[in-house]
């Protein structure tokens, strides 16, 4: 695993989500806790709706576009919807959000 | 052979680490205890109950002097180690030196003092020994104020004892909710119901600018720009490891020692316990891992295999009559459920959470009792599939019923106001269920209750069932959403009635079954809320659409809609020619013309946004909130000013009407209009408030649809002069606002309530109208300004229009 920092928890309002730019397309970082922050694509697989943009409410994201709900630990579409998206490591130290370089298609600096 | 063993420090680490010692082997080592403090060893974590008067000193002494003596410790009380030498393993006291085979520092930590300017006047003191309680006691003794800044576990306790001392205690806490490490919203909801019920206020989200004061801390200034006086201020934001003495001698040090899992630093003879150590990133402030790092580091200077690990952690809060607890993990993880068990009437609130069919976290307000047993199979990560149905019962389950719908509504005491049109309380309804009025028809004679406008017809056949129990059948209302069984008249009745002032409030009040709603509730609440009390409560931009939140409509590929605000539909060749700079400057694909009246910018990027407001603000447009559940347009035709027909300045009134209602929220989107004359080129009658201009003045029409449904209005009144037509839909819009379910516009509220309703709430009673467009008045002093200008201009807003960051620059090869 390569961490890489990409900012601070206070970056992300409480309930809310930023976007990270990668190399395997935005990330989205939603924030469902005071102390708790999840990484999954930002891409809706219905009609590409920005997952950032939706209202995160317990531990899942409800797409701004047609109301798809997923599952921000399994990535996985709740209810009649069939869908997954990808999640992705992420940790937290000190405060500081560390994701994880190479699952989001970053090359190790040699 | 008898080794010398000097210890650094005489808190609760190292006194565990002298009693395994000297159960294992008295004669291994010949012990030199140092400590800065002048005693020895106390149970520290009962400073609490000695600051509230309920312990004294004496009682938590845990090692006596005599203790020492008879166990042949040979104590340097009251006295600082200056340093250690590695080489020569010497340590050097104040008053002299003293060798060592092996040394343990046990230095513990050091509160954390917010450096803010006069953080070290007199009267302002952290809470972390014995001397500092005593400091406590004696300035409460002189009574006065208190200011307590952080809501964590310490911070509280010192409240608490402070307020039990009769102080006047304000809590400062920087997060939304207090003791965030170790609750959830709802619990710290919970808890500072109770704090604030003893008489503590509790500021959340208060940032700490100064201490002021001449000479002495007599104030505390916040960021906010309010001024708390302060008699004496308590700092308990957070402690870090006291290491000065282990860096002075180069040992390994992060954020506290390194430690490896047999206590040992970078140094084989040195080791390190308690909280000045760092065991694999983690810090530790709580007593249960550092009796576990006591009996390792015993083990290792014995030669005994053992090695430290770091386990879960339960948390009390040791202030009297808050009941709760906290234990585990609610970090993330896969697959992760919350079981949510509330009871409203009791102040209960449990949360289960649950990875892999095993328990991994509990959280637990006013009642407590199940605490260890949840623990219990948190640390024996036992297998509860079998027994998940009812595991938040607690193991005397009795096979669960969920919890009752009907408990919030029992919870409300007598007086609580359920018909707001007549005035009725709970007492007069449950008086006339028990003269024998046994349906709602009964209830509606008798008493008026649920008579008029209807939204507290819920409410009233729940009090039917609560007091005639089976024999009452409460017919089935769709609730708001799967968290609860309240409908929306309910949620909206119930936070009137008893006065619920936030979310966590709502949650918890009226038995939500999730940790903080769901998309559907949400955004309602969140409306309720804000127009009910105007003052009190925030507006949460996380419980709000997309469109609400970012002021602009998201469109299917992401991008989003501008639409600037043209008041009544005038613009001017200064506002087309920004409105034109903007959609070249930010390459807009498509500029089209909307049916109310205005400019559509739209497929502007996410990220461009802020800069194209500030761009459009400075040739003085604002937002036309073309996305939100309140005020859009107020169409206009040309009235008076250039039409052979007009009667009256159309024009001119529809401007001061928007100028006056824009920025308000309503339950659903809110479209005016005002045509000059009886041909209605505006389109009046069609739109949810309508003003059609007569010679002799002004009919308002409302009701109006042009959408899903097409409508027309029904005539509200008609008024001489346009202060009065303004008053009248302030009026109306206030009445629609403070009563409507989320997502009805004015037409379908109207269909529930009926035009004679409120013809006689504000056509026939002027006292009445009078207050409610007061009391929309009162509302937008909050609400009235542009959003756009608010976010472009605001750093912390700005910047969460663009990524966090960008992964997908590479460096230079």
């Amino acid at each position: 695993m390569s961490w890489i920092d990409i900012g601070h928890i206070s970056d992300i309002p409480l309930h809310g989500a930023r976007v990270v730019k990668t190399p395997v397309g935005c990330v989205a970082l939603f924030r469902t806790g005071e102390a708790e922050v999840l990484a999954a694509d930002d891409r809706c697989p219905h009609k590409g709706g920005p997952l950032s943009e939706g209202i995160v409410h317990g531990q899942s994201v409800t797409c701004p576009l047609h109301n798809w709900v997923f599952d921000l630990n399994t990535g996985v579409a709740q209810g009649a919807d069939a869908g997954r998206i990808e999640t992705y490591p992420l940790h937290i130290k000190a405060g500081r959000l560390l994701i994880d370089g190479a699952a989001v298609g970053k090359r190790s600096a040699a | 052979m008898t080794q010398k063993l000097v210890i650094i420090g005489a808190g609760m680490a190292s006194g565990r680490v002298i009693e395994q010692l000297l159960d294992a082997d008295p004669s291994a080592y010949d012990i030199t205890l140092f400590n800065a403090e002048p005693r020895g060893n106390y149970n520290r974590i009962m400073l609490s109950p000695v600051l509230s008067g309920d312990k004294t000193y004496e009682d938590i002494v845990t090692h006596s002097d005599d203790w020492y003596e008879q166990n042949g410790v040979t104590c340097r009380f009251g006295e600082h180690v200056v340093k250690f030498d590695r080489e020569l393993k010497v340590v050097e006291g104040e008053n002299g030196h003293v060798p060592y085979d092996k040394l343990i520092i046990a230095t513990g930590s050091a509160p954390f003092i917010i450096p803010v300017p006069g953080h070290d006047l007199p009267g302002v003191i952290t809470y972390r020994d014995l001397d500092d309680t005593n400091a406590m006691i004696e300035a409460a003794a002189k009574g006065g104020k208190a200011v307590v800044i952080g809501g964590g576990l310490l911070g509280l306790e010192a409240a608490a004892g402070l307020s039990e001392r009769g102080m006047d205690v304000t809590v400062l806490h920087l997060m939304g909710h207090l003791m965030e490490r170790q609750l959830d919203e709802a619990a710290g909801y919970l808890l500072r119901e109770d704090l604030e019920a003893r008489g503590i206020t509790v500021k959340t989200q208060a940032s700490t600018k100064a201490i002021l004061g001449e000479g002495r801390a007599g104030a505390v200034l916040l960021e906010s720009g309010e001024t708390l006086g302060a008699d004496l201020v308590v700092m308990a934001v957070g402690i870090r490891p006291e290491t000065r003495l282990a860096n002075d001698a180069h040992l390994t040090v992060a954020r506290g020692i390194e430690v490896n899992a047999q206590m040992q630093t970078s140094d084989p003879d040195i080791y390190a316990v308690g909280e000045c150590v760092e065991f694999d990133g983690h810090l530790f402030g709580l007593v249960a891992p550092l009796y576990d790092q006591a009996k390792v580091l015993a083990d290792s200077l014995l030669d005994q295999p053992n090695a430290f690990a770091v386990k879960e952690l339960a948390t009390k809060l040791k202030v009297t009559g808050c009941d709760l607890f906290s234990a585990g993990d609610f970090a993330e993880g896969d697959g992760r459920e919350d079981i949510v068990f509330r009871d409203p009437a009791r102040g209960i609130y449990k949360r289960l959470v649950i990875e892999d069919d095993r328990l991994v976290g509990a959280v637990m307000y006013g009642d407590t009792a199940d605490g260890s047993w949840f623990f219990g199979l948190i640390q024996g990560g036992t297998d509860i599939s079998r027994m998940r149905e009812t595991l938040i019962f607690g193991p005397a389950f009795q096979g669960g019923a969920s919890a009752d719908p009907l408990s919030a509504v029992a919870a409300l005491p007598p007086e609580a106001e359920i018909c707001g049109c007549n005035g009725v309380c709970k007492g007069q309804i449950t008086s006339a269920i028990e003269g024998g009025a046994t349906d709602l028809g009964a209830i509606r004679a008798q008493t008026k209750a649920s008579a008029s406008c209807g939204t507290c017809t819920g409410l009233v056949e729940q009090l039917l069932s609560v007091t005639l129990g089976d024999d009452y059948a409460v017919p089935q209302a769709q609730p708001v959403c799967g968290c609860t069984s309240h409908t929306h008249e309910d949620v909206r009745r119930l936070i009137k009635s008893q006065e619920l002032k936030s979310q966590a409030a709502v949650w918890q009040e009226l038995g939500w079954t999730t940790p903080n709603g769901c998309h559907v509730c949400r955004p309602a609440v969140n409306y309720y809320l804000l127009a009910d009390w105007p003052l009190e409560y925030r507006d949460d931009p996380q419980s709000r659409f997309v469109n609400e939140r970012k002021h602009a409509n998201i469109q299917k590929d992401g991008t989003f809609s501008v639409v600037p605000r043209m008041w009544g539909g005038i613009t001017t060749p200064d506002e087309l020619r920004a409105i034109a700079d903007a959609a070249d400057k930010y390459d807009v694909p498509t500029v089209k013309v909307t049916g109310g009246q205005r400019i559509d910018l739209l497929g502007v990027k996410g990220e461009d946004l802020p800069g194209i407001w500030s761009d459009l603000n400075r040739a003085g447009l604002v937002s036309g909130h073309a996305y939100s559940k309140g005020l859009r347009t107020v169409k206009t035709c040309v009235g008076t000013d250039h039409c052979r027909f007009g009667t009256q300045d159309s024009t001119g009134l529809g401007i001061k009407l928007e100028q006056h209602l824009w920025g308000s929220w309503t339950p659903h989107k809110l479209k005016l209009a005002v045509s000059g004359c009886p041909r209605n080129c505006a389109e009046a009658t069609c739109k949810d408030i309508g003003v059609v201009c007569v010679d002799s003045g002004y009919e308002i029409h409302v009701g109006g649809a042009a959408g899903m449904e097409i409508k027309g209005t029904e005539l509200l009144c008609k008024v001489e002069s346009e202060d009065e037509a303004i008053e009248v839909i302030s009026a109306m819009t206030q009445i629609y606002r403070e009563n409507a379910k989320y997502l009805d516009r004015i037409y379908k509220w109207l269909a529930k309530v009926g035009l004679d309703w409120i013809k006689e709430q504000i056509v026939d009673d002027l006292e009445n109208r009078k207050a409610l467009a007061d009391r929309f008045t009162l509302s937008q002093s909050i609400y009235r300004k542009d959003p756009w200008a608010e976010h472009a201009q605001d750093s912390t807003t700005r910047v969460q229009y663009a990524p966090l960051a960008n992964l997908t620059l590479e460096a230079a090869e």
